[in-house]
């Protein structure tokens, strides 16, 4: 009964937008899809619901081969990015709209709707035009729109990217309600996002996607813990986890004629060089620390980014409050050694400090 | 500064308007003339200058056989002709513009662009160049000096006018809105009228605007493919012109010909100052 794909691959030009992707999606579960913009994630969306056609690999549903099924008939729902509604139609019609298409009664429609702009609080808002919401409340509607459905396969392919800091923060909250309330056990819902943070908030099953290949899949937890290269570690972190290129000799690490005492949980790594990785939450503002020069800072809500440069090192500091700095100013910093993750110089993770793995 | 600018914002709008209004109110003047009137020196006033007439406006409705020049036949053909064709090629032209703005067709060397291409370079060429083509293939099949003739092609002319606006139109309707009606339980004709279309109005009106003009103030088409069985408006007004040249009805055939036009700007105004022809959609 859950949604597989076997083999997915489309190469519409010289690249791939799907490179051999195959899942089993169970029903009642939240799946995210991270990964940086043109990874891929749209096309695999797309593929679910029908409007791309893989050039090789097949989609089952239900044990029914979904490749043979039009998009109409697939009972899926959508919501992209940008807002897209029926502009020609009132919030309520919108809403209807595919209910209708689907023949209900008109009882039922209306219960749907109502439930439906009740979960996403756009209640009162019946009777308006699409042009006179906001973006936020535009993006509702098309929310509602997919919930009215009761889909088996919701899709939800960025939702918030275009919204403004504020809305997307509090639109996130509720998502993760309307998530867990508003779905029947019987939905597979695909949410696929940019944002790290959100994969971590949404708290789901996460496939890391990069130029259209699967790179890691398992829990929100484990992604985030275990990254398992260098890449799925930079898309799964913001800012990107730094990588500092060290070597590691008896007992010490250095770098740049900084040396740091070896933490324990990398005793058992061999004496060469490797790709340091340490999250820029995890570089302190500290007088004993070392000293790296300022070579931007940047504000962001309540948070400080730093960006530091050391000889040929760059790395950047996340400082949790609003401070002012000069540019080519001094700094010392101190790294917290416990939180370094170690890559091999081909990319792949070696020690992550929530697992040892010599392997 | 502020005074001087809107004082020859204003003087330049009076004037623009004069100069538009003034050729009309001259051949409305003109209309209500007598040989007498207009031979005898400059006038301008009714009932000061010159003694109205209804002379002028009487030629017009009048059969040949009493001495008029019947207009109103031609100008219920230049109609049909007008509006039968506009609508077939806005009809035509959307789902072709349709189908060239959302699929993909290859033949060969061809692609979308290239159609597009093909249909409005029927526009390109002067359309003498067209003229023996046209009259060589109504006289094969039969259609020449009739209505249905005329219609055929003008549908030629117009159709490429409706193609290009609607092209332009639908590549500026989000992909995305097809897509969700197809989510949404449409099947891709479904999709198209019950989305697409109610949502596309302002590019029909704009485009069934430009084939009424260009439908209605053809010429050349409308004298080279008649002879007496079917005459049309331009043609007719043309043909007024004898010996003497009639001014006064000359001016009242030439102010009800620019009527129907004026109607339909006046009709896509009120939609232009609603603010509804882009406003629909981002």
């Amino acid at each position: 009964m859950n949604l597989i794909a076997k083999h997915l691959t489309y190469k519409p030009d010289d690249q791939y937008h799907l490179n051999d992707v195959s899942f089993n999606f169970e029903k009642g579960r939240l799946y995210t899809i991270l990964g940086r913009t043109l990874s891929g994630k749209t096309t695999l969306l797309k593929t679910i619901a029908g409007l791309l056609n893989p050039d090789s690999g097949n989609i089952n549903f239900e044990d029914k081969n979904f490749s043979k099924v039009p998009v109409w008939e697939r009972n899926v729902a959508m919501v992209y990015q940008q807002f897209i509604n029926y502009p020609h139609l009132s919030v309520y019609e919108n809403i209807s709209f595919p209910l209708k298409q689907r023949k209900l009664n008109e009882e039922n429609i209306k219960k749907n709707v109502d439930d439906a702009l009740k979960t996403v609080g756009l209640v009162g808002f019946e009777n308006r035009k699409i042009q006179e919401l906001s973006g936020g409340q535009q993006q509702r509607v098309a929310l509602a729109r997919s919930l009215a459905k009761k889909a088996k396969i919701l899709l939800l392919d960025e939702p918030l990217v275009n919204l403004d800091y504020k809305l997307r923060e509090q639109l996130r909250e509720e998502f993760k309600t309307i998530f867990n309330e508003g779905l029947a056990n019987e939905t597979i819902l695909i949410y696929s996002t940019t944002d790290p943070q959100e994969v971590m908030e949404l708290n789901g099953e996460v496939i890391v996607l990069d130029e259209g290949k699967v790179l890691q899949t398992g829990p929100a937890k484990d992604i985030f813990e275990n990254p398992i290269n260098l890449k799925v570690a930079e898309i799964s972190n913001d800012p990107p986890m730094n990588i500092i290129n060290g070597l590691k000799i008896d007992g010490k690490i250095t770098f740049e004629n900084i040396n740091i005492k070896l933490p324990k949980h990398l005793s058992q790594l061999d004496n060469k060089n490797y790709n340091f990785g340490i999250r820029s939450s995890e570089i302190k503002l500290s007088d004993s620390g070392e000293e790296f020069e300022i070579e931007l800072a940047e504000i962001s809500g309540s948070e400080t980014l730093l960006h530091l440069k050391r000889g040929s090192i760059k790395v950047i500091a996340l400082i949790e409050e609003v401070m002012n700095f000069k540019i080519h100013e001094k700094v010392k910093v101190v790294f917290n050694v416990d939180k370094f993750y170690v890559f091999a110089e081909d990319g792949k993770l070696i020690s992550s400090p929530y697992r040892i793995n010599n392997g | 500064m502020e005074k001087l600018y809107k004082f020859l914002k204003y003087t330049f709008i009076i004037l623009w308007t004069v100069f538009i209004v003034a050729p009309f109110l001259w051949a409305i003047s003109t209309s209500f003339k007598d040989f007498q009137s207009v031979n005898s020196k400059v006038t301008y006033i009714p009932w000061l200058d010159f003694e109205p007439t209804l002379e002028g406006w009487r030629v017009l409705v009048k059969s040949p056989a009493r001495g008029g020049v019947d207009i109103v036949e031609p100008y219920f053909n230049s109609l049909f002709v007008t509006c039968t064709a506009s609508l077939i090629s806005i009809v035509l032209g959307t789902l072709a513009a349709y189908a060239l703005s959302r699929f993909t067709f290859k033949a060969g060397f061809v692609r979308n662009n290239d159609i597009t291409f093909f249909f409005i370079s029927q526009r390109i060429m002067p359309p003498i160049v067209l003229s023996i083509p046209f009259f060589i293939f109504l006289s094969t099949i039969g259609l020449l000096d009739s209505l249905i003739g005329l219609v055929v092609v003008y549908i030629v002319l117009l159709m490429p006018i409706a193609v290009w606006i609607m092209v332009d139109f639908f590549n500026r309707v989000p992909k995305e809105l097809d897509e969700t009606a197809l989510i949404d339980g449409c099947n891709p004709y479904q999709a198209f009228y019950k989305v697409v279309l109610p949502n596309s109005i302002p590019g029909l009106i704009v485009a069934g605007m430009f084939c009424i003009i260009f439908g209605w103030i053809d010429f050349f088409f409308a004298f080279i493919l008649t002879f007496t069985e079917v005459q049309l408006l331009p043609v007719k007004v043309v043909a007024l012109n004898s010996s003497i040249t009639p001014w006064w009805s000359l001016s009242a055939s030439a102010l009800i010909s620019v009527a129907p036009l004026i109607i339909v700007a006046f009709v896509v105004e009120r939609y232009l100052s609603k603010g509804n022809l882009s406003g629909a959609l981002k």
